[in-house]
């Protein structure tokens, strides 16, 4: 084995309340990926933040090339050749694609100006060698989430970095998507760069991964070549016991017909969408990320205005202008965008599970804090939120934490449609089945649920139909037994031929 | 094949709040406003002897009541973002409504309500321009600012309103109670203004519906992050719309306080108010950003603003050393938090 480009030896760093990393050392090699895994909490994101000169460790050491480095900001990092993905996006709405890539390192001409024209350039280059047909000069607010990620990964190679690293880069994506992404680590790969990679699917990580580097409560638990490992024993490595991974899905009978969508459409995104929604079904919405899904679903729930459709609930039409509109009418959204949509950062864990139906928790004039105490911990319990206390600023969590108390916040509501965009993204493994289980007795209790993932396995394991949305409009319809993955993914991406 | 499977219970302990520590409580921005309170009322004492008189510190507070009880609107516009920079000029509008009102022969009700009207409808109008037609209300309010002083201006001239029934010019400089009443020699029972004890009536109730109901946490997640409480079904727009209206009716409230104390009113009354107001409500720990802020330390700000001013007045040091030692203030208590966290004093970081 070559001589490893990065090494971390004996690094510890402690929050108050919580120790994220003890003694963590990792070595990287030129030209393999190294995975890192552990569950929601276990100190991944704070080992990347580490090696990118965010946070200082507390004790131990940073090697590149051999040579010791002490990062006290992300400038460091870059100039010893590591840069990031990271799991928490920082961006700039309002500037351009081109600046978003080259923000803190733009290419400057002679006089020390900003050389635009060269600065679109290379932006348009790392953009097409990625794939992502994204005109540079666009403002990013333009941009989906997916879109967002592609551009954080023109930027991490815009840094010609000897060490890339991507925290949950795939979250976000979907299966072609993902393909695109790992010919890209590949092709990295071949140039010699080392790649860490965290994630926690794990048909991923042994496809792309060559090592992997196990954490759990912030203590290194096991490393080694991923050829020596199966799945269940690295599930095993990471929680400790072994676990279900599926909980089988619940036999629900479904009902009368609730939701009534007729050809909603606005402007640009989508067009046509109609379905029927009925008590206790769970439908799943399948497609590309850019398909329209999110897009639809919002206009259904008045975040952005329709141009075109009807919405009926319980058989009545309803007049949608705003979320409150629609939660009044029992309808329910929870969004993909966690960090912008999702969660309220600078509030407690507390103040944010319970923000989506505060009423509950009046008693008489005012919120009674018990039974504040009472939902957040039974919810935060039930879908394992790791925190030092329930009080805890939620931007203080992990990513997959943060997603858990979102999720926790929607579910505390009990609507009559509930609509979840992407809700398990981010979560690992154990918790996952956990939200799922969930979802289901929601379902059982008579809620009718639309599921948008990008995930194929979680549609296929919770829904009871899945339609198919591509280019703005529903392609395909499958009933639960007579799908097959290829078939969904075919219709998703128009490879297959229209099924009659 | 319906047995519900129990998910496993969760391994991870997790406390019901963070364990309390002292140098957390220490650098509250409410404790170092009491410290700052403190001195401010230890130094005066030494200084002149007549700053503890009691009847002295209540007509003190004649001189800040009228902005304190504005500042409670503004510290829950700042608090979601907002701002309303046109409230001295509503007091100007208002305070002129009620002019004309007692020259027709309305009585203390009727010109309280007429002020309170006329600030209701201005708040209205801002409202309506911050949330339906979606501007900035640093921008709306800085032109209905002008607006509003503008009117009254064009209207007034430089003429003065003066004549005000005498039921009216009583509650201005009444006492709700005076020394002597209280009969009974041991019990001390300061006096209070009316004003002044509107003002506590008022904070108490907006402290209340802020940090303990439904609404009040609305309006943090409102500052918080105005998107992710819109997901949330908080109707953010109406709101919004409802404190600039609430501002504005505590602009009309105190413009017929502020006139039954002075007896008279011109187009300049309560000129430059807005910039007093906002240094109670930042100095109370509001923060700009939103989301951040309680009414107990707006409570205190006011307090201690008031007795500096009042200190310094006792010993005739000049309104412009006054206005140097408020602004010190202000950067200094805003630096402190921000100093302590780089000095890593503080959790979290
Ligand atoms: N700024 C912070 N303040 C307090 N605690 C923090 C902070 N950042 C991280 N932590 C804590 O450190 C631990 C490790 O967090 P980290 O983000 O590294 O987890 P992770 O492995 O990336 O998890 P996920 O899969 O959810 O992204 C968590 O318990 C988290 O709450
Ligand atoms: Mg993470």
């Amino acid at each position: 084995m070559s001589d490893p480009i990065l090494t971390l030896s004996g690094v510890s760093k402690s929050f108050p309340g919580v120790r994220a990393l003890h003694d963590i050392s990792l070595s990287l090699q030129p030209g393999r990926v190294t995975a890192v895994i552990g569950e929601n909490g276990a100190g991944k994101s704070t080992i990347v933040k580490i090696l990118t000169g965010i946070y200082r460790p507390d004790a131990g050491e940073i090697r590149v090339g051999g040579e010791q480095k002490h990062f006290s900001s992300p400038r460091d990092a870059w100039a010893a050749g590591i840069a990031a993905i990271h799991q928490e996006t920082v961006m700039f709405d309002e500037l351009s694609v081109a600046e978003n890539i080259f923000t803190g390192h733009m290419p400057t001409g002679s006089t020390r100006l900003v050389d635009w024209a060269e600065m679109r350039k290379k932006s348009a280059e790392l953009l097409k060698r990625i794939d992502a047909p994204i005109p540079p000069e666009f403002k990013l607010k333009r941009l989906s989430v997916a879109q967002k990620h592609l551009v954080e990964i023109a930027r991490a190679l815009s840094h010609e970095a000897r060490v890339v690293i991507m925290d949950e880069p795939t979250a976000a994506l979907s299966a072609n998507e993902i393909d695109d992404l790992f010919r890209i680590v590949e092709q990295l790969k071949a140039e010699g760069r080392a790649i860490v990679f965290i994630s926690h699917k794990f048909d991923e990580i042994f496809r792309i991964a060559d090592d992997f580097v196990c954490l759990r409560d912030g203590e290194k638990v096991g490393e080694g070549p991923i050829s020596s490992v199966t799945e269940a024993q690295l599930v095993r490595m990471m929680v400790g016991r072994p676990v279900d991974q599926v909980f089988p899905k619940r036999d629900v009978p479904i009902g009368e017909v609730v939701l009534s969508v007729k050809n909603l459409s606005n402007a640009t995104e989508y067009a046509d969408v109609s379905f029927d929604l009925r008590r206790g079904e769970i439908l799943g919405l399948y497609g590309l990320v850019g398909a329209g899904r999110t897009e639809a679903m919002q206009g259904l729930f008045g975040i952005t205005p329709v141009t075109r459709g009807t919405v009926s609930l319980d058989g009545r039409q309803l007049s949608i202008h705003s979320p409150s509109d629609a939660i009044a009418a029992g309808i329910s959204y929870v969004p993909e965008d966690r960090q912008d949509q999702g969660a309220i950062l600078s509030l407690g864990i507390r103040e944010n599970v319970t923000l989506a139906n505060l009423s509950k928790y009046v008693r008489g004039l005012f919120l009674s804090r018990p039974a504040e105490q009472e939902a957040t911990r039974s919810l935060g319990r039930r879908l394992a939120v790791k925190a030092a206390n329930w009080e805890q600023r939620l931007g203080e969590l992990s990513g997959g934490n943060q997603q858990k108390v979102v999720i926790a916040k929607w579910l505390a509501t009990r609507p009559k449609v509930i609509v979840l965009d992407e809700p398990t993204k981010g979560i690992d493994v154990g918790s996952k089945a956990a939200v799922h289980d969930f979802i289901g007795e929601l379902a059982q209790d008579g809620l009718a649920v639309v599921l948008i993932s990008s995930e194929l396995p979680e549609v296929m394991g919770l829904a009871d139909r899945v339609i198919v949305m591509k280019e703005g409009r529903i392609v395909d319809e499958f009933k639960r037994g007579a799908w097959s993955a290829e078939q969904i993914v075919g219709a998703a991406t128009g490879a297959a031929k229209e099924a009659a | 094949m319906n047995a519900p499977m129990q998910p496993p219970e969760s391994r991870y302990a997790v406390l019901d709040a963070a364990p309390r520590r002292a140098r957390d409580i220490l650098l509250r921005w409410e404790v170092i406003l009491v410290i700052l309170l403190v001195a401010t009322i230890v130094v005066n004492t030494i200084v002149s002897p007549y700053f503890l008189d009691v009847f002295n510190l209540a007509d003190a507070t004649f001189n800040f009541s009228e902005k304190a009880i504005i500042a409670l609107g503004m510290a829950l516009l700042i608090l979601v973002r907002q701002i309303d920079l046109s409230v001295a000029a509503i007091v100007a509008l208002a305070a002129m409504g009620i002019g004309y009102a007692a020259e027709a022969g309305f009585g203390p009700a009727g010109l309280f309500a007429t002020g309170i009207g006329i600030g209701i409808l201005c708040g209205v109008f801002n409202g309506f321009l911050v949330t339906y037609a979606g501007l900035p209300s640093i921008v709306v309010t800085i032109g209905t600012m002008s607006l509003f002083r503008g009117i009254t201006q064009v209207i007034l001239g430089d003429q003065a309103k003066t004549k005000y029934p005498a039921e009216f010019l009583e509650l201005g400089q009444s006492y709700f109670i005076k020394m002597k009443e209280s009969g009974v020699s041991w019990l001390f029972i300061p006096p209070i203004p009316l004003s002044f004890l509107i003002f506590l009536v008022l904070t108490a109730i907006f402290g209340i519906v802020l940090h303990k109901t439904a609404t009040g946490r609305k309006l943090f997640a409102i500052g918080s992050n105005p998107v992710a409480a819109r997901f949330s079904g908080i109707a953010v727009d109406r709101l919004t719309f409802l404190l600039f209206v609430v501002s504005g009716m505590l602009c009309g409230l105190a413009a017929a306080l502020l006139t039954a104390r002075l007896g008279s009113m011109r187009s300049n009354i309560a000129i430059g108010w807005e910039l007093d107001i906002v240094t109670m409500v930042i100095l109370g720990g509001v923060s700009i950003a939103g989301g951040v802020g309680s009414i107990l330390g707006v409570f205190l700000a006011v307090l201690t603003l008031g007795l500096v001013t009042f200190g310094m007045s006792l010993n005739n040091i000049p309104g412009q050393v006054v206005s140097v030692y408020i602004g010190l203030l202000l950067i200094a208590v805003i630096a402190i938090p921000r100093i302590a966290d780089k000095l890593g004093l503080r959790t979290g970081r």
